[in-house]
Parts: C-alpha cells; structure tokens; sequence
C-alpha cells in the first residue's frame, strides 16, 4: 500500500494485533472463560470506537456510527456471538482504514492534477541579477526569466527568447506551441527549450493559473441534484434504520411473552430477535453512499480538468449529461473569428487604399475582429491623431471624425438607421459599409473560416444524442446559411442583436426537453451564458467576462471538447447512478434477508464497510478519461 | 461575507454533512458548504458578526468530530 500515515500505520498493527488474539482465541484450548478470551481482541480493535461512542452520547450524537458499531458488538457479546463481535469489529476498522486510504490517495490524485501552482518565480533586478521570489510577490511589469523545462509562474509577454511550451496542463494537449518576443504566454504552461524574459502583466492573484485553481477549488460548493438527494437521504435513513431495529427485536419479543404467541414467530426465542436487530444497526450507515457520489464527481471534474475543460460544479456536469439541444455562437467558436478582407468595392470617386484607411482608422481602437481585419489589410501607417469623436453603436458599427470627415463604418443596418443607400454584394461574407459625411463610399468584405474541428465536432455532438444543435449569429443570413451548410448545423438564426440572442436562446430553452446547453466566447455572449442551463465559454480566445459567466470553460478553443465534456458528464453520472443503486440495493437485501434471520451480522459488515470501498473503487473510475 | 477556510482531521464524508446541517441552522448564517473532498468549509455570514458565528461554526463541527479544526 505505501504512504501511510502514522494514524493509519497504528491502525493496522492494531488490525494485525487483534486478529493474532481472535485466531488464538478461537484456536487454542480454552485456558479460561471464553468471554474473557475473546474481549481481549475486542478491546485491542474496539476501544477508540467504544470511547467515541460514550462521549457522543453526553454530547445528544445519537446515530453516530461509532455508537452503532459499539451498541450491534456489546449485543452480539451479550448473545454469546462473542467470534462474532470480535470479527465485525475488526472488519469494520479494516473498511474504515481502506476507506480513509483510498479517498485519501484519490484525493490527492486529482490533486496532483491541478498541481499547476508555481512555487517559484525568478525576478530580473535592472541590475541583471536574477532572484527566486514568490508568485505573489512579483508585480505588473516586473520582468522575469523562465528557464527551460520550468513552468510559467504567471502570465506575460515575451520580451526576450524564443522557445515552444507545452500547454497539456492548461489544455490537455501536449502539441507544444511555438513563440517568439511579442507573444503573450499564459501562466501554468511549461518552458520547453529556450530562455525567455517575460514582462509580466497580470498579478498573480488574476493569473490564469490563480484563475483555474479558484475555479475548481469552488466546484466543489455546487453541489448537484444527486448529491442533495443523498445528503437528505442519509439524514433519515440511519434513525428509520434503528427505529426499525428497536421494533424488530422490540414487537416479537413482547409477543413471546403472551400466553399464545402468534404463529410465525413459533420456534423463536426473543435473543434470536434481538440479533436481527443487530445486524440492523451495523447496516445503518450510510458512509458508502455519502462518500462515493461526491467523489465520482469529483473525479469526473478531476478528469475532466485533465483534458482542458474546466466544470465550475458538480451540478453542471449533471446538467450537461442531459443536454440534448446545444446552441453555438457562430464567431470564435465554430469558426476561427479571424477575419480577413477578402475583396474592397469603393463607390465612385474613392480609392480602394482610401476606402480601407477610412475604416480602419475609425475602427482603430475596436477589438472586435472585423476591426482587427480592416487594420491589418490597411498597408498604411495609422496615426490616431487622425481620429476623434469615436463612438461604439453596438451591433451597428463605429462612427467618428477622420480628417475633418464624419465618417461611419458598420453593417446595413447601421445605413438603415442613418437613412443611406447601401450596395449590395454577391460575394458570401461578412460586409462592412462605410460612409463619408453621410454619402455612401462603397463596403469591405470580410469572411471568416470555419475551425478545423468544427464540422466533425457537430457530427460527433450528434451520435451522442444530441437533438438539436442551433447556430446563432450576428452575420447576414446568407453568410449564416453558407457557415451552417459548411458545418452540417441544420438550424441557425442570423442577423441577431446581443439582446436577440438571449431571446432566442429562452425560445429554445422552453422548446427543449433536457437540457439546453451555450458555446460562446464573446463579451456578448456572457448575458446568454448566464442563461442557458449550462453555459459554456471557449477560453483561449475567449473573453474574461464570458469566462465569469459560463459554467464550464473550454481552456482551448476546440469545439469538438463539448463532446468529450459531454461523454465525461455522462460517464460520471452512470458511475453516480451504479453507485446509488448498488449500495442501496445491497443494503435493503440485507436488511429484509438479516429481518427473516438469513443473513448474519457478516454479511451486515459487508453491506456497510465492503460496499462503501466498492462504491469508492468504482468513483474513482470517475477521474479516467474516455476514450474518443 | 463569504469566507473560505480549510479543515484539518475532517475524516468521514457523512460527519461533513452532519456539520454543515448543524452550521447551516446557526442563527446569522446565510449558507454554508464543506466539500469533504477539498476538506474546504466555505461560510457566507452576517458580517459584523462573523467572528462569532465561525467560533460557533467550529464548536459544532466539534460536536461531530472532537479532532476537527478549522485553519484560519
């Protein structure tokens, strides 16, 4: 076994002690009363229950186990089962030490997971030494150096060195990714080759490794539908046990003492009674259910972490196993949100390179892609001197002044609102009108890619069961048609609004049967994140306040992850349901065959210690990773 | 005022259900979990009495578990 503590270590030489004395007890010829023989093991092994016990008692702990443990052995010695006592109790502490054993090593397994928490980092001083600090130590803008084979402490920009890192602890794929001076580096990747001087420019408090560690460290505090279930369950299934054991020995015997007992307890004799009633309380634990659906969870949420999906609680991962409709955000999440401009069509009396410039520099502080596109396909240098009055018309565009000009960069139905003519276009795309002084100046277009993964990611959504899958957009309706074509997506709504898009989500969460579940990873989309039964945020790409409000965040931004978090979500909760249902089965077969007297006081110590470390067993099949 | 505190010796699932039923019903108490896997207590109070109210938070998880203790 190993790694014992030394809690542990003396529990099993007591286990060793105690069974030495029972075999001997049971083997040798009797040198005194066998009652006598037999409580010297039972002391060995008992004492720190019976102790237990007592003190729970002055303190109103009824249903404490160890004074049901201590109640069922004092009785079966007081039956004369004294081999019997003896061996229940030791079994009991044998389950009780594997128990601790195996959360404990299971515990610290998926610890070991997210064991992305730098200890480390090496400050730069201006004077060229280099010094070993805490993480939380370093400040914003303080420069660092990250050594090979080391792992970021925290996040920042290359200034210095060029390297790959191997992101598998963010992720959950080991292809490693390549950078150069410029490059932002997240914290919690590992340094594979070079030397690199990194500005740091998040404390540590707000770096993606902190970010991640909080996360699955709160997911604990959510707690699933199950996981009440069993809570509340336990709370009256041990009193109901024992009340049930008090009427069991209670009723036949006060029936044996009238003059005609009925007949079916003809033969029996009130002891027989009062050791059914024992092998009651040993069953009325309920440890094996209350440890082993937590941590099938928790080994669901371990497992999935490993693979680069981050499950904010346990609730979600049961939401998502029954998600049969998925809404995706069409940009940055099915496609590659790279923009790029594809073709320029000026009115009359303005030139492509001018065209391009006007709207570049009007979108020149936006972060939004299509901005980022128009400034990247602008070959001239954009002075933002040039620029004032810029203003942000939500899913319209940007107006501003350029030169003394008013100019306005946006889709059509920017132009409808400000009453212009726009041109049509017959290339697929995505069309950014513009106009100067309020007379139309001709469009960009600009189309985006669909991701690698994105088309096998719907198929793969669909042999899961998953009924219905909606693409929504802001694009035009001809662009959505020609993505979702492009994609295998049957449904899609285009030419939404941020506000629309709540909408249509609450339209398809009242039409779904199970559970709706959102992909998105804009600043837009957090609204509709918080709303779906469980929203899901892409996270390499993605926003912080998407991040805040989704459920579940995909560290890369692969699509086809929301079919291995689905198969993970679903794997969990077959291992909740067989956890649920072998423990309660086993237990009520015991506790009817242990009420007709068929089942002794051992299998009782099976049905509550040798279930729950099953049950354990099988959760922790929970942390492993499906296969795809 | 939510608060997050770890635990030490907490050593069996069911006692951790036990004390956060009895922490849950203390007067000034908004919710209260303790994840039994993180071996986290994690305690949202009425904040100018929060001092008080963790000092009882942890006399209950006493009564469950004498070994029991919270880390602050």
């Amino acid at each position: 076994m190993g790694a014992l503590n030394a809690k542990e270590r003396r529990m099993l030489l007591r286990i060793g002690a105690a069974a030495v004395l029972l075999v001997l007890a049971w083997r040798l010829p009797p040198v005194g009363p066998a009652f006598l023989l037999y409580l010297l093991p039972y002391a060995v092994i008992g004492w720190d229950v019976l102790y237990d016990a007592g003190r729970n008692i002055v303190r109103g702990q009824v249903f404490d186990e160890n004074f049901l443990m201590a109640l069922a052995t004092i009785g079966a010695f007081f039956t004369g089962k004294y081999a019997e006592a003896v061996f229940v109790m030791l079994f009991y502490q044998v389950g009780e030490l594997f128990q601790d054993y195996a959360v404990g090593k299971s515990r610290r397994s998926i610890a070991a997971l997210m064991d992305i928490r730098p200890d480390v980092a090496n400050l730069a001083g201006p004077d060229g030494t280099v010094t070993a600090v805490d993480p939380e130590d370093v400040a914003v803008g303080d420069t660092i150096v990250v050594k090979p084979g080391e792992r970021v402490p925290l996040d920042g920009l290359v200034l210095e060195g060029r390297s790959t890192l191997d992101t598998a602890a963010l992720t959950g794929e080991s292809a490693p990714r390549e950078i150069q001076p410029g490059d932002t580096v997240l914290s919690g990747c590992i340094n594979q080759r070079g030397l690199l001087r990194l500005r740091v420019t998040k404390p540590f408090s707000e770096s993606t490794v902190a970010r991640i560690l909080d996360l699955v460290e709160n997911a604990s505090e959510k707690k699933s539908r199950s996981e009440q279930f069993i809570t509340r369950f336990a709370r009256y299934y041990t009193p109901c046990v024992v009340l049930a054991a008090l009427a069991l020995f209670a009723v036949p015997s006060l029936l044996l003492l009238l003059p005609a007992p009925p007949a079916f307890l003809a033969g029996t004799v009130w002891s027989q009674w009062l050791h059914r009633a024992l092998v009651f309380l040993v069953i009325s634990c309920p440890c094996a259910l209350v440890i082993s659906v937590p941590l099938s969870f928790f080994g669901g949420i371990g497992g999935a972490s490993r693979c680069g999906i981050l499950v904010k609680g346990s609730n979600y991962l049961e939401a998502l196993a029954h998600a049969d409709t998925v809404v995706f955000d069409k940009t940055g999440t099915l496609t590659r949100g790279i923009f790029a401009v594809t073709a320029v069509h000026p009115a009359q009396g303005i030139s492509e390179a001018q065209l391009l410039e006007y709207a570049a520099l009007t979108e020149q502080w936006s972060d939004h892609p299509i901005s980022q596109s128009l400034r990247a396909a602008c070959p001239a240098a954009l002075d933002p001197a040039r620029v004032t009055e810029v203003e942000e018309i939500a899913g319209h565009g940007v107006t501003a002044r350029v030169d003394g000009h008013t100019v306005a960069v946006g889709n059509s139905r920017l132009m409808e609102r400000m009453g212009v003519n726009a041109l049509p276009c017959e290339l697929p795309g995505t069309l950014v009108h513009v106009t100067v002084d309020g007379f139309y100046a001709g469009h960009i277009v600009i189309s985006d890619l669909p991701k690698d993964d994105a088309r096998a990611a719907i198929a793969s959504l669909r042999t899961q069961g998953v009924r219905r899958i909606v693409m929504l957009t802001g694009d035009t309706d001809a662009v959505a048609a020609h993505t979702a074509a492009q994609l295998g997506v049957d449904e899609y709504r285009a030419e939404l609004l941020p506000g629309d898009k709540v909408e249509a989500t609450e339209a398809l969460l009242a039409e779904a049967a199970g559970k709706l579940a959102f992909v998105g990873d804009g600043i837009n989309d957090a609204p509709v994140l918080s709303r779906a039964d469980v929203g899901i945020a892409m996270g390499a790409m993605g926003a912080d306040a998407a991040i805040e409000a989704a459920d579940i965040v995909l560290m890369d931004d692969h699509p086809s992850k929301i079919a291995v978090a689905i198969s993970i979500a679903r794997r969990t909760m077959t291992i909740v349901r067989q956890n649920i249902i072998f423990a309660l089965g086993v237990k009520a077969l015991v506790l009817l065959l242990g009420a007709l007297g068929y089942a002794g006081m051992w299998a009782a110590v099976f049905a509550d210690v040798g279930v729950a470390v099953i049950a354990i067993l099988n959760a922790m099949r929970a942390l492993q990773v499906p296969k795809q | 005022m939510k608060k997050r505190f770890s635990m030490e010796n907490l050593d069996c699932a069911n006692c951790a259900a036990k004390m956060e039923a009895a922490i849950s019903k203390l007067d000034g108490v908004h919710s209260c979990t303790i994840s039994f896997m993180t071996q986290k207590l994690t305690l949202e109070a009425e904040e100018d009495r929060f001092d008080e109210i963790l000092e009882k938070a942890e006399a209950a998880c006493k009564r469950v578990d004498r070994d029991c203790r919270i880390l602050r």
